[in-house]
């Protein structure tokens, strides 16, 4: 009973956690969801995290620990979010284009060439990460300060006035603890889901996914939407991995391999939420709870904790199971997942 | 109406020695990628770069030892992986199921060493990692057949929950305790090492570790080509793979191919995680699988499912590893210039293909 107790009223601070943890998924989940909606499984997203997460930190770095720190000047904390957020998007695109080239236009496999991705993905990642560690002077020694804390800026004032107002709940730090990033997800996802419900083009991108060859008879640049759909989506799947480097492991690089182990759960994410921008929100916010639940339950040997990091995994397997069992036509992926198109065929 | 810069075409067929052609000059083009890519980074002559690769790979005998050992391991995940894939089944699983294989010859290693004949030991751990990994694929494999859940993902998943199983397990064999590692397996006694059961007097110990692994790993390739090209299985399994209608239509019982191919599947990938505990690491972690199984379905791809040049493919990507580890230490690089060179080798391979499958004619250019 106690365990319970002290359970619930950890539970702001457990959620806190989530949250962050959250929106790294979040964000390569939300771009996933874009690409997969063109019709293309892309199993880059790892490789495409990576990317987006050592561009942002190498251009972050080469302005604020280079050129600032030669020239003899303060970085401005605006410009180093810009160049952050600029390189980020460019590379994690760029990886794009290379699964879309390949896949699009010389209808490769879309399996193989998205694991490829994710294998080029993070030795990119990982040899620039670690050669930036190496010019810093060491192993975990790059550190972009400013950025990192620009990133994670809140208003201070806001958070301790409500968190006085709400005593335990602590509602400031639970609402308006987090950098920007954080609720920029959330707006991205409503957005999503707005243009892919609600937009022509996004019904036009939902067709092509659904049955590429009617979408291409009904008079749909089938090769544009598709091209479009999957640079961008990586582009935002690519933002997860700065939210990492920034956000969660404050503007350093460590290679460990999470960020790959994330981009998994960001595909996961995107079953869980069987295609649907909003759900996503909470689930990766769930999924969150879920990975994160083992350091607020008491009396939990270190074996028992390996087999609760087991969660987010096995509920997203009953998610599918009961996706496939109910068959319920607007919970099932987009229908030419996973297929290549040429018109001359059929 | 203008006539479109570039035109695309399926080809009839192309000759064996063009399509070989088209992939040399592939694999020749990516090589010279990379070596821009090496002198852009690090400005040094990537011929000695390649060089220094060639040598890390084969300049030693143990090092061809270990090239070769370390291919047929890779080469044994893709075997396994070659009767999903040619049924069409995207198994993304073997990472899982080859560490709940090594879990399996690990518990067999650890907890009944020296408690039964060396036989008996190895028919254990050899029996338990097929049925561990089998059951593993067989998940997968069932849920596809009863509900058509998708296959991809639902393997995908399973590999997490292996990963955290073996660390689960981990934590619970640690040896010494607190290291969070099991550490090498009966290090002096060397029970349950595959070299020691099959040649004990030997001294030169990896050599007998190192051999068996090859020599079993190409009978296996042998079985599996024989499998898929001359057994009824075979044949129902490319049936099923072309179209799941007409297999239905001539009376195959898919959903019984589903699940038997799978378990199959799983089964093979749990015997290279028995290989992998039992001849090379003598340990169980997290990184017993490290990747491969991810690499070795880009090698059953690209193989087209044939065993042989599923061995061809794994050299190469095995001699990339072992060169860039090398580079890496010779020129002060990290050892992840492998995965860039191997990124890069493997999409232009990837995208080769489309040349030998389709015609490409420039605006222009009179059809003959």
């Amino acid at each position: 009973m106690s365990g319970i107790l002290s359970f619930l009223s950890s539970f702001p601070t457990l959620l806190h956690s989530a949250i962050i943890f959250g929106t790294v998924i979040m964000f390569g989940s939300l771009g996933e969801i874009l690409t997969e909606k063109s019709g293309h499984l892309n199993l880059g997203v790892p490789g495409i995290m990576y990317l987006g997460g050592i561009a942002g930190l190498a251009g972050t770095f080469m302005y604020e620990n280079v050129y600032c720190a030669n020239a003899g000047i303060t970085p401005n904390a605006v410009l180093c979010v810009i160049i952050c957020l600029v390189c980020t998007f460019l590379a994690a695109a760029l990886g794009g284009l290379i699964y879309a080239f390949l896949t699009i236009s010389l209808r490769t496999n879309q399996n193989v060439t998205g694991l490829t991705l994710t294998i080029f993905g993070s030795g990119v990642g990982n040899f620039f990460g670690g050669s930036l560690n190496k010019l810093a002077g060491g192993v975990g020694q790059v550190n972009v300060k400013v950025t990192s804390e620009t990133f994670r800026a809140y208003s201070s004032g806001l958070v301790t006035k409500l968190d006085a107002l709400t005593g335990k709940v602590q509602l400031g730090t639970l609402l308006f603890s987090y950098g920007f990033l954080t609720y920029v997800a959330i707006v991205f996802a409503i957005l999503l889901w707005y243009f892919l419900t609600k937009t022509r083009t996004g019904l036009c991108l939902r067709a092509v996914g659904e049955n590429t060859a009617t979408a291409d008879a009904a008079g749909i640049n089938v090769t544009k939407y598709k091209y479009l759909a999957t640079c961008v989506g990586a582009g935002i799947s690519g933002l997860g991995g700065t939210y990492y480097v920034m956000n969660y492991i404050r503007g350093t690089w460590e290679n460990q391999g999470t960020i790959e182990a994330l981009g998994w759960l960001a595909v996961a994410l995107v079953i869980f939420a069987t295609w649907k921008p909003i759900r996503s929100i909470w689930g990766a916010y769930l999924f969150g709870v879920l990975y994160w639940a083992y350091n607020y339950i008491p009396g939990l040997q270190r074996s028992s904790i390996e087999l609760f990091k087991m969660l987010p995994y096995v509920v997203t397997l009953l998610i599918l199971i009961i996706v496939s069992l109910r068959r319920k036509p607007e919970d099932q992926p987009p229908a030419s997942l996973g297929l290549a198109y040429f018109r001359e065929e059929r | 109406m203008n006539e479109p810069l570039i035109r695309i075409s399926k080809r009839d067929g192309i000759s064996k020695p063009k399509a070989w052609g088209i992939r040399g000059l592939a694999l020749l083009f990516s090589l010279i990628l990379s070596a821009v890519v090496i002198f852009a980074i690090v400005k040094l002559n990537p011929l000695k770069v390649y060089v220094s690769m060639a040598l890390g790979a084969f300049g030693t005998g143990k090092r061809i030892w270990i090239t070769l050992r370390d291919t047929m391991i890779l080469t044994c995940i893709a075997v396994g992986l070659a009767p999903a894939f040619k049924m069409r089944f995207w198994n993304i699983g073997a990472e899982g199921q080859m560490l709940v294989g090594g879990i399996a010859t690990a518990f067999f290693m650890i907890k009944f060493a020296g408690k039964m004949p060396a036989f008996l030991l190895f028919l254990c751990m050899i029996v338990t990692a097929l049925l561990f990994g089998g059951i593993w694929g067989l998940i997968p494999g069932f849920f596809k057949a009863k509900w058509n859940a998708n296959e991809t993902l639902f393997t995908l998943m399973m590999n997490y929950i292996a990963i955290q199983l073996t660390s689960f397990c981990v934590s619970k064999w640690e040896n010494p305790i607190g290291s969070n590692t099991v550490g090498i397996i009966n290090p002096s006694t060397k029970i349950g090492w595959i070299g020691d059961f099959l040649n004990s007097d030997n001294p030169v110990h990896y050599n007998n570790d190192f051999l068996w692994t090859i020599l079993i790993v190409v009978l296996l390739a042998a079985l599996m080509y024989c499998y898929l090209r001359y057994t009824k299985h075979g044949y129902e399994i490319s049936v099923v793979g072309d179209s799941e209608n007409t297999a239905r239509y001539a009376g195959i019982r898919v959903n019984r191919v589903y699940i038997r191919t799978m378990a199959l599947s799983g089964a093979l990938c749990g015997f290279a995680g028995f290989l992998a505990v039992s001849a090379v690491s003598h340990t169980i972690s997290t990184s017993t699988a490290n990747g491969r199984g991810f690499t070795a379905i880009i090698v059953a791809w690209l193989a087209k499912m044939n065993p042989f040049v599923m061995i061809l493919i794994s050299v190469l990507l095995t001699f990339l590893d072992k060169g860039a580890i090398q580079i890496a230490s010779d020129f002060g690089l990290n050892e992840y210039a492998s995965e860039i060179i191997s990124g890069i080798v493997l999409f232009f391979i990837l995208g080769s293909e489309f040349f030998i499958n389709y015609k490409v004619k420039l605006r222009g250019h009179k059809e003959g």
